[in-house]
């Protein structure tokens, strides 16, 4: 069998073949219509203790560092931050959940995904700050850079896990999108490719209830963002997206799928936007503080700690060592981020293409003498 | 070219851009019933830059509509509105972020009219903030004005002043083709003091921002000012610059650059956006032609490098300044 052979989906019986809909039975696609839950439930005690506590400790780091870069947004250190406050579990499990070979297609509110994923905290920062584009190596992280144009990651991360299966490599790509970004056309492209394709790939989304100003009600009439994979022929599963234990154990389970040859997940995550949309806004304007305040109850480390203290797991060593460990990352932030960075002008003409044009070399040598005389008159 | 009365009453006022801009949009949906504005956050937020700040309150969310993300979907949708009588103005939040509806605009939008042998013109207006010089990550600077003016069937205009931000637009709204309306950004929250109710000036005038004899500095948008700057520290070197603000880049007022060159004989053309294939190469190439016997000197052109927009903490070595423009001057052969 080659990989594009499509003898994996089941025929619905009575229906001569190539007959028009429905091809494939709908029902083992839709998702179920509660979120699925570990903490809190029986669930929470089969769970490796050891993952809880590892997540535990993430998200605890996590929080700082949005913590941390929101303030040295505020403090002009950052160009803008769009902080993953309340989302922390959505982040950490996403790249928890993936192997060492596998890639993840971050969107531009994924940073601490990034960081998740091992990429260092303050490369992951460099676009926010301003002084580079890309602050990582894509391909030493298997993580493509933050994507600003909202959705439009979601087909590249469909055609690296097209490419990989038909090098026979076992390698997944996880995509990770907002709710608002499900609206865009590569959203629906690339889920319809994927399931064409039956590529190896999960769509992650983060559904926060705004996209910027607009509420969810008005930027899709779907039951659920996770019925959209029904029309794909692909499954949807809904997630309770502050439970860091059922979004490991849901994206696990996609992941796994796609990389046994089981083709892609959609997968919506529940979850709440604590804070405004980045610095720039101002998230009074269009949300009630009650509701805001609602979310904080069910926030993502406080369903964490409960759960762990519930089980037993939650022991002082493990709380100090996430606070200690979290401290330390602000510390360095701040300290990294105190001072304007060393910049060289004439890395705008670098990788502009493999061997710069004539008219670059011109403009470089013209930016060059420019330098050269700002710095003559300096002295 | 349609004209449209100023409906605000109140004499002269101070205020900025992005009020003027609101101002206008306000103006126009009193003035007309099918002016319907729709866009990405454009309702209850009042857009991200505050264009359409309380547009909603007063109009409803139907005349003044928060979309769901997805721009070719925004900009389809307004098509299918104009052609049912509708005069849709559609937000887009950032320039690239236009890009996605460039099918919509490139294949139907400015076509449409051409197609269909004049049975349906689309008067639909597409706001575009842009450019750069406001400190943004990648994404949100592009200078994206040769695509639209590239594109034979777009009417492409972009203000430089708070006066110009309020007459353009309604001028732009009432059009019966459809207009690409580029805000430049870092232009949004200068405030000056403007006469609401003077007439509504026609798309494709352009107009001398100051005289002078040594040469002209021909721009649009974000490099008015850069270039008022310059032609004032010129005075310093000894040149007297005239300033020409083209308005819009379709229609390009041929009549009244040329006169201007032809009485001058130097001129620099200065926009941010990259020098290859941009607006500036058109300008110097068809001012050449036209006026060649009357250069002391071949056009400049002053722009952005041939890069993808920089990041913020390096765009000022990108954005033409003060210092390159007196450099193109000083090149224009003065010694002949
Ligand atoms: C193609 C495109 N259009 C518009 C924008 C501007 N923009 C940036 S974030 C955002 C809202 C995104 O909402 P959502 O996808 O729900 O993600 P969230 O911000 O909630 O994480 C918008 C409209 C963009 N980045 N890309």
């Amino acid at each position: 069998m080659t990989v594009l052979d499509h003898r994996h989906t089941a025929a619905v019986p009575g229906w001569l073949p190539g007959a028009t809909a429905p091809r494939t039975d709908p029902a083992p696609l839709l998702p179920d219509t509660a979120p699925v839950r570990v903490l809190g439930t029986p669930a929470a005690e089969k769970a490796d203790p050891a993952l809880l506590r590892e997540l535990y400790r993430r998200l605890v780091v996590g929080r700082r560092y949005n913590q941390q870069a929101t303030t040295l947004t505020k403090q002009g250190r950052l160009a803008v931050y769009p902080a993953s406050t309340g989302q922390e579990a959505c982040q950490v499990a996403a790249a928890l959940a993936l192997g060492d070979q596998d890639w993840l297609f971050p969107s531009y509110r994924d940073t601490l995904a990034v960081v998740s994923r091992g990429v260092d905290p303050l490369e992951a920062l460099t676009l926010l700050r301003g002084n580079a584009h890309t602050g990582y190596d894509p391909r030493a992280s298997r993580t493509a850079p933050l994507s600003t144009p909202l959705a439009t990651q979601a087909p590249h991360a469909v055609g690296l896990a097209h490419a990989a299966r038909l090098a026979g490599d076992p390698v997944v790509a996880l995509t990770m999108l907002g709710d608002g970004g499900t609206s865009e056309g590569d959203f629906h492209e690339a889920l319809n490719f994927a399931a064409v394709l039956h590529a190896p790939v999960v769509f992650l989304v983060q559904n926060n209830g705004y996209a910027i100003s607009v509420p969810l009600t008005q930027q899709s009439a779907a039951p659920t963002l996770a019925h959209k994979a029904v029309g794909y022929g692909m499954p949807g599963r809904l997630v309770d997206g502050n439970d860091a234990a059922a979004v490991h154990a849901v994206l696990g389970e996609a992941v796994e799928r796609a990389r046994q040859g089981g083709g892609p997940t959609l997968v919506e995550a529940l979850t709440y936007r604590v804070e405004a949309h980045t610095n720039a806004d101002d998230a009074t304007r269009y949300r009630q503080d009650e509701e805001v305040a609602a979310w904080r109850e069910h926030d993502p480390i406080l369903l964490m700690e409960r759960a762990l203290r519930e089980l037993g797991l939650l022991d002082e060593q493990l709380v100090q060592d996430a606070a200690d460990e979290a401290e330390a990352l602000a510390a360095r932030m701040r300290a990294e981020f105190h001072a304007d960075p060393e910049l060289d002008p004439m890395s705008l003409f670098a990788h502009v293409y493999a061997e710069p044009t004539q008219q670059l070399r011109e403009q470089a040598a013209q930016l060059a003498a420019e330098l050269a005389a700002e710095a003559e008159v300096h002295h | 070219m349609t004209t449209a009365p100023a409906l605000n009453g109140t004499a002269t006022r101070t205020s900025t851009m992005a009020q003027a801009l609101n101002g206008a949009l306000r103006d126009a949906m009193r003035a007309d019933p099918t002016v319907h504005v729709m866009g990405e956050d454009v309702g209850t937020l009042g857009g991200v830059f505050r264009i359409t700040d309380g547009l909603t309150a007063e109009f409803g969310p139907e005349r003044c509509l928060d979309t769901p993300l997805a721009e070719a979907g925004i900009l389809g949708t307004a098509v299918g509105m104009a052609m049912y009588g509708l005069r849709p103005v559609v937000e887009m939040q950032f320039d690239a972020f236009a890009y996605p509806a460039l099918e919509q605009l490139f294949s139907h939008v400015a076509k449409m009219r051409n197609r269909t042998g004049g049975k349906l013109p689309l008067p639909i207006t597409v706001r575009v903030p842009y450019g750069g010089g406001i400190g943004g990550v990648e994404h949100h600077s592009d200078a994206s004005e040769a695509y639209y003016a590239h594109t034979p069937g777009l009417h492409v205009v972009t203000p430089a002043t708070v006066a110009d931000a309020y007459g353009l637009l309604r001028a732009s709204i009432a059009s019966d083709d459809p207009v690409v309306f580029l805000e430049p950004k870092r232009l949004y929250w200068g405030k000056t003091e403007w006469d609401p109710t003077a007439p509504v000036e026609p798309i494709g005038k352009a107009v001398l921002r100051r005289t002078g004899h040594s040469a002209v500095l021909i721009t649009y948008g974000p490099s008015l000012p850069v270039c008022l700057e310059a032609a004032e520290a010129a005075r310093a070197e000894g040149w007297d610059l005239a300033v020409l603000d083209l308005r819009s880049l379709v229609p390009f007022d041929e009549a009244t650059a040329c006169e201007v060159v032809r009485s001058i004989g130097r001129a620099v053309v200065v926009h941010e956006a990259s020098g290859f294939g941009g607006a500036g190469a058109e300008i110097a190439a068809r001012l050449t032609e036209k006026c060649f016997h009357h250069l002391s000197a071949p056009v400049l052109r002053v722009t952005g490098f041939d890069i993808p927009y920089p990041p913020p903490m390096l765009e000022h070595h990108h954005l033409p300044g003060v210092d390159r423009i007196l450099d193109a001057v000083a090149r224009l052969q003065w010694e002949d």
